[in-house]
């Protein structure tokens, strides 16, 4: 049941209220880590579930309107710029890179390549979502509407729920610059930005299965 | 990137805006971070959500009262009965268990407080908020009107195209997204709380059984609410931007809804049951004299109910036509998880099973706890049976079966949880004699109301309508049945008379007035805002009976000389008062941060971007303020 006891726990008698601050846990584990990690487990529901809603209507307009049943339907792939949506998804992905060295450069007190990391992941990230407006008003001039069947209402609500999860990220690493600069950010403190680190990878990781499902996969007639 | 810097220009004004320090007087309860004050905050607003959603139910009893009724209008009629399922999942149950996870969870395994005291008061806040957000439709334009379950595409309709014209079901779908981010928030709090701050030796299997249901609850939150969630902000979309997730004509699926909403709502409904569950599991060993009879096994069970209540949604679908193959596999998952749940019955029953029997109030309703959730359990494996239930489906049958188990459980465990904790929390007693003439007036009304709406259900009266026609044989039921929501009424006014008169009468309990087996009784009563002077060191499950009781060669108890309770015990020191003991420091943020959603909420509903945006920005400086403020004052300066 559990490899965790609590015999390895010596919860401190001074401060039993709040053990986030590098004291002893059960699990070993600090509280806030432990949190953003269940907080992630369940924004995977979250976007599983618009992801699921994706998948279910796949395709369906072409076929519904093949079949009389809706009047027209949007072709996706005759939407999609896969060249250019591909070069936004590397970036954003690259930024997971200039994460993590964020996360060592900090952890080594070098806090010059620190602020130089985290402000090219933000600077990433601002990129990828300057992409994303840029597709959004591509596809709208095309005439793809949120009331576009389908397809239109279940692309634009998972990837625009996806781009405000980056645009959070985007002002959490902001504001780490931001403490970094104040010189309120030492080494010590590296799980404040261990854990903004683990929502930006989450955040890239659910872009993959995004980018995989609408933009790859091919759609069929 | 940014030159101007809000953070340190807050942090310059905190300086200047004193924190708050008062830890008495009715300001401290709005900066409080200490769990108890908020699990008494969370009890009390959930108490004053139970009275007005009985009141709904009063006057949906009351339309039903004869055939052809005209109390209500079937507008007010429908708007009633939303706001009486709603009110009751979201704002009475739910909040519940929070109140008692909250006040018990941190004590039970020896802690000073959760984990994120001041995530826990912002848990608080958007439910205290959410929930007058939720009651403020009714005051613009009609209260949510589509059912508690919301049914897409009644709901999903733009109101231009008039299924429900009015803003009900935008309120019904924010409220309930707000709602869940402040559930979310507390299911957090409790998971990090159980795995990471028990005392030492509290291994997880020496937890007492309430822990582990709060834990397993708090699991289930976290990955319900999601789909629901998505499932909320497609409703939304669709009614007021046009897509089409549900819309049927344009291609959309309604039946997606409802796999969304089932695959949060069956969950949902361990979420409600599970805390009861804790709560006679520690009350019936307490007053049998006997340790629970296979606690593990009631912990495995509910682990297993955890796991199992996963697959078993679709039972809400069978009348929908998904197929044989999915109804089949749904309706074995339904008959599949009455095993772990028949276990614990039999548990509870082998822990009464020659006990030394003590009938206090508390006892009373976990003992009726047994017999009504049996009762429900049993109509509820009758729904597995998918030919059954397509007859049952939508009948008052239903009605009568989930109220067997969320009022005959979940509410009945809820009044003997304040009759056997009152003490500690309060410090005095609850008058047992009108605790027992409310816990009697409760199950004789209790069974008067929903006892007939088995027959009715059978003989096919509809649920969620408004009136019903001569002519049936169903008026005498439905007159029992609303004579019986008055007895009810009744039992509750009881129970509040009973808690005044009690604070007037101030019997004093001392620290473990019922010879509690749990680390909550080791501790003086009213408990002192640090719990433990000491962190208590656990050697056992019922760690504090082992150390009163031991037994002789015969297995009888034998009490140790130097046994009992710790209160009033401990060694004169400089630090006897707990003052060495730093404590979070209340703060003013979470309260900020609350109410930047239902500012945004009303943005939403209306379509009034501007406060959408203020309410963001509201939210935004309360979260700022937040990440720069320290966790307790005295670290300003470190």
């Amino acid at each position: 049941m559990s490899a965790v006891t609590a015999d390895s726990a010596t919860q401190d008698h001074g401060h039993g209220a709040n053990a986030g601050h590098g004291q002893t846990t059960n699990t070993g584990v600090s509280n806030t880590k432990l949190a953003v990690w269940a907080f992630l487990s369940s924004e995977a529901l979250f976007f599983g579930s618009f992801i699921s809603t994706y998948l279910l209507y796949r395709g369906r307009d072409t076929n519904f309107a093949a079949a009389g049943l809706i009047p027209e339907a949007y072709n996706p792939q005759d939407l999609f710029n896969i060249e250019f949506t591909s070069a936004t998804s590397f970036i954003l992905l690259m930024s997971s890179l200039t994460m993590v060295l964020a996360l060592a450069a900090l952890q080594r007190d070098d806090h010059r390549r620190f602020r130089i990391w985290i402000a090219s992941t933000a600077l990433f990230g601002l990129t990828f979502i300057a992409g994303q407006v840029y597709e959004f008003t591509e596809f709208y001039r095309e005439g793809l509407q949120l009331g576009s069947g389908t397809f239109g209402g279940s692309f634009y609500v998972m990837t625009g729920l996806h781009g405000a999860h980056v645009t959070v990220g985007i002002f959490w690493l902001l504001s780490l610059y931001q403490r970094s600069l104040q010189g309120k950010l030492g080494s010590e403190k590296s799980e404040a930005v261990e854990v903004a680190g683990l929502y930006w990878h989450f955040v890239d990781i659910v872009w993959i299965v995004i980018f995989t499902v609408v933009y790859l996969v091919p759609y069929h007639k | 990137m940014t030159t101007l810097d809000p953070s340190s220009v807050l942090a310059q004004r905190q300086q200047r805006l004193a924190r708050p320090t008062k830890a008495t007087g009715w300001t401290s309860w709005l900066t409080t971070v200490d769990h108890k004050k908020i699990a008494i905050l969370y009890g009390s607003t959930a108490m004053v959500f139970m009275v007005l959603g009985g009141v709904e139910a009063l006057l949906i009893r009351l339309q039903l009262w004869r055939p052809n009724g005209t109390v209500l209008t079937a507008a007010t009629y429908n708007q009633l009965f939303t706001m009486h399922g709603t009110t009751m999942v979201f704002l009475v149950g739910m909040p519940m268990a929070v109140a008692f996870g909250n006040y018990l969870l941190p004590l039970m395994i020896g802690a000073r407080d959760v984990a994120f005291p001041r995530i826990n008061m912002l848990g608080y806040w958007i439910f205290l908020l959410g929930g007058v957000f939720l009651y403020s439709s009714f005051f613009l334009g009609g209260a949510p009107n589509g059912g508690w379950f919301g049914y897409a595409p009644l709901t999903s309709m733009p109101m231009a195209r008039g299924f429900l014209p009015s803003h009900g079901a935008d309120f019904w779908a924010i409220g309930l997204i707000m709602l869940g981010i402040g559930s979310v928030t507390s299911a957090v709090n409790f998971i990090v709380t159980t795995l990471n701050m028990r005392a030492p030796g509290m291994t997880l299997l020496r937890m007492p059984v309430f822990v582990w249901m709060i834990f397993i609850i708090a699991m289930l939150t976290l990955f319900a609410l999601p789909p629901v969630t998505a499932a909320l902000i497609q409703v939304y979309m669709d009614r007021n931007f046009g897509t089409h997730f549900f819309d049927a004509a344009a291609g959309g699926d309604p039946l997606l809804y409802q796999h969304l909403f089932w695959l949060f709502g069956h969950p949902e409904v361990y979420i409600l049951i599970l805390p009861g569950m804790g709560i006679v599991s520690e009350i019936l060993p307490v007053f049998s004299r006997k340790p629970l009879f296979g606690a593990r096994v009631v912990v495995m069970s509910g682990i297993a109910i955890g796991f199992v209540g996963w697959g078993v949604w679709v039972h809400h679908m069978f009348a929908t036509g998904v197929g044989p193959a999915t109804t089949t596999g749904f309706g074995i998952a339904t008959m599949a998880i009455a095993v772990p749940t028949g276990v614990k019955i039999f548990n509870w029953l082998g822990t009464v099973w020659g006990g030394a029997v003590r009938l206090t109030t508390a006892m009373l309703y976990s003992l009726g706890f047994i017999a009504m959730f049996t009762l429900g359990g049993l109509s509820g494996v009758m729904h597995s049976i998918v030919p059954s239930n397509g007859q049952q489906h939508d009948t008052y049958f239903v009605v009568a079966h989930f109220h067997y188990v969320l009022f005959g459980g979940l509410i009945f465990a809820i009044f003997g949880g304040f009759y056997y904790w009152w003490p500690k929390v309060f410090g005095h007693f609850l008058s047992e004699k009108m605790g027992k003439v409310g816990f009697w007036l409760l199950f004789v009304g209790f069974n008067l109301t929903f006892f007939p709406m088995h027959i009715v259900g059978l003989q096919g009266m509809p649920r969620r309508t408004y009136t019903y026609g001569t002519g049936h044989g169903w008026e005498l039921m439905n007159q029992l049945e609303t004579v019986g929501g008055f007895i009810i009424a009744l039992a509750v006014l009881v129970f509040i008379v009973n808690v005044v008169a009690s604070r007037k009468r101030n019997d004093l309990a001392g620290a473990d007035p019922w010879d509690g087996r749990t680390l909550e009784w080791s501790i003086p009563s009213p408990v002192p805002v640090y719990n433990f002077l000491e962190v208590p060191e656990v050697h056992a499950f019922d760690d504090f009976w082992h150390r009163k009781y031991t037994e002789d060669e015969e297995g009888r108890l034998v009490r140790l000389p130097s046994g009992g309770s710790d209160a009033g015990e401990h060694p004169e020191g400089e630090h006897s008062d707990g003052s060495h003991i730093h404590l979070p420091s209340p703060s003013y943020w979470p309260l900020v941060f609350a109410f930047g959603l239902p500012m945004s909420g009303y943005g939403f509903v209306f379509k009034n971007w501007w406060l959408v945006g203020v309410g963001v920005a509201v939210l935004m400086f309360g979260l700022t303020a937040w990440l720069v403020e320290p966790d307790t004052a005295q670290d300003d300066h470190s």
